[in-house]
């Protein structure tokens, strides 16, 4: 066989395209999910009477089917529509949980007698939080945007759907033409990509976490 | 040893009760300057209550608790807190900090410069009898218990508070290297002049460190005075814990024989 009509080489511009796009979706959604994740994870450890709305919502809106979600936002004015932008939103809402719930739980599993020897010490609530308590909870944290992103790749396909491009494209179309070369360009690529970003990930924590030595993962 | 008798802390009719459960009732004492109070009792009795009423930690349901005359409540807790020393089981130091670091902590958040704190830590360790140059850049994870404890105690010294609390410190060490961080600390609160409050079910403990001991049991302070005082009370808690002194070398000095029946003339049983 002729290696130029093998289907991963043949659709490989396209592919290249279309994983450019489907990276750029799943970036900016997870990336705006951590921003606001990690702050709201914090404060639920703060705030009690916050914990249980936060983490219902963000369990809420995890259990809705993705393709459901994609055509629900189609409808709704400003935020919706047909697009990249509905993507991004949707996605966003996915990766909520495993961040703010990955944040809180880090958070609350650093040892009590450290923090109790922390506060008895004279640190003030935000010295605890920043020297003590995000240091320590950073493994979870971390793990939290890796299974994030993760699921937010996978996801990202459905986002064809609504005509926001990625490698769902491909898998769209091959149902359409029961082209099962077409639904693979567009499946292994994908699955390509969730491992690489889920490598890159764990590797990024390690490097983070070196310089703590063992400590974190060793440990209290 | 002449004491000053200036009071440094002082519960005035003390109790807390959260949700109306007492954990400490009644509780009426002063510290003095300079000594080692032994806060005595079983697990429950609530010693470590008492202590953490003292940093704030936690803040009397009823009463006050006096720090330098002035009561806890109107203190900002932070400036509290960095006047006392805090020591508590070996899980208290910071895992992710090397041992300068955690040894520089409150120099650090008080702002120090970097090379007083080196100094400072380095000064620490060796007082603490850690070779500064060895032990500076280990984490918590890489000393043994003894160690972790001493350094427990220098982070606690570093700022020079005038007052240590430490709550059952050298609980998870084995006996031998205990006794040999007991005397040493023991030597080391006479000659920096240090206050403390030291929180320990361990009656022996006890006896090595005090200069006076406060018993507990059930939320009260049943005794309070110095370990002769101690040995001549008839307080049933007081019993039960002098019956487990019983057997223990008393041919020391500090300790006097007891004579009820059995004549172990000194010797270990």
């Amino acid at each position: 066989m002729d290696l130029s009509e093998f289907f991963l080489v043949r659709y490989a511009p396209e592919i290249l395209q279309e994983t450019g796009t489907h990276l750029f979706i799943v970036a900016i959604a997870v990336g705006v999910a951590t921003l606001i994740g990690i702050p709201l994870g914090i404060l639920i450890t703060r705030q009690v009477r916050w914990r249980k709305p936060i983490l219902g919502i963000a369990n809420i809106l995890q259990t809705i089917p993705s393709l459901a979600l994609f055509g629900f936002l189609i409808s709704v004015p400003v935020i919706g529509g047909i697009g990249a932008q509905t993507a991004i939103i949707a996605l966003t809402l996915y990766s909520f949980l495993p961040i703010i719930r990955n944040t809180y739980t880090g958070i609350t599993s650093v040892d009590p007698a450290i923090r109790e020897a922390g506060r008895g010490m004279g640190m003030t609530d935000r010295q605890l939080l920043l020297q003590v308590e995000i240091p320590l909870a950073l493994s979870f944290i971390l793990a939290g945007v890796r299974v994030a992103t993760v699921i937010a790749i996978g996801i990202a396909t459905i986002a064809a759907a609504i005509g926001a491009g990625g490698l769902g494209v491909f898998v769209f179309r091959g149902i359409a033409m029961v082209n099962n070369q077409l639904i693979l360009a567009g499946a292994i690529p994908a699955a390509i990509l969730a491992i690489l970003a889920d490598w890159g990930i764990s590797l990024l924590e390690r490097r983070l976490l070196k310089k703590g030595s063992q400590a974190t993962t060793k440990g209290f | 040893m002449l004491q000053k008798q200036e009071t440094v802390i002082e519960f005035r009719d003390v109790s807390y009760s959260p949700q109306h459960r007492a954990i400490v009732s009644n509780l009426n004492f002063s510290i003095r300057r300079g000594e080692a109070l032994i806060l005595l009792g079983r697990s429950g009795s609530g010693k470590t209550t008492t202590m953490k009423l003292i940093n704030r930690l936690l803040t009397p349901t009823q009463g006050e608790v006096l720090f330098d005359g002035i009561p806890t409540n109107q203190w900002d807790e932070i400036k509290l807190r960095r006047k006392i020393g805090y020591v508590i089981q070996e899980t208290g130091l910071f895992p992710h900090f090397t041992v300068e670091r955690n040894v520089g902590l409150i120099p650090a958040l008080e702002g120090w410069k970097p090379k007083q704190i080196k100094t400072r830590v380095f000064e620490l360790l060796n007082l603490v009898g850690l070779e500064p140059e060895q032990f500076a850049k280990r984490y918590p994870h890489e000393l043994s218990g003894g160690q972790r404890q001493r350094i427990g105690v220098a982070r606690a010294l570093a700022a020079d508070p005038p007052v240590l609390l430490m709550d059952e410190p050298f609980g998870a060490l084995d006996p031998i290297t205990r006794l040999e961080i007991q005397s040493e600390f023991r030597r080391l609160q006479q000659e920096l002049g240090k206050t403390v409050v030291f929180v320990t079910h361990d009656i022996q403990e006890a006896f090595v460190l005090a200069s006076r001991i406060g018993l507990m049991d059930t939320g009260r302070l049943v005794v309070l005075g110095t370990p002769e005082d101690f040995l001549g009370s008839q307080e049933p808690e007081a019993l039960a814990f002098k019956q487990c002194l019983r057997g223990i070398a008393s041919s020391e000095a500090s300790f006097p024989q007891f004579s009820d029946g059995d004549s172990n003339n000194g010797k270990w049983i």
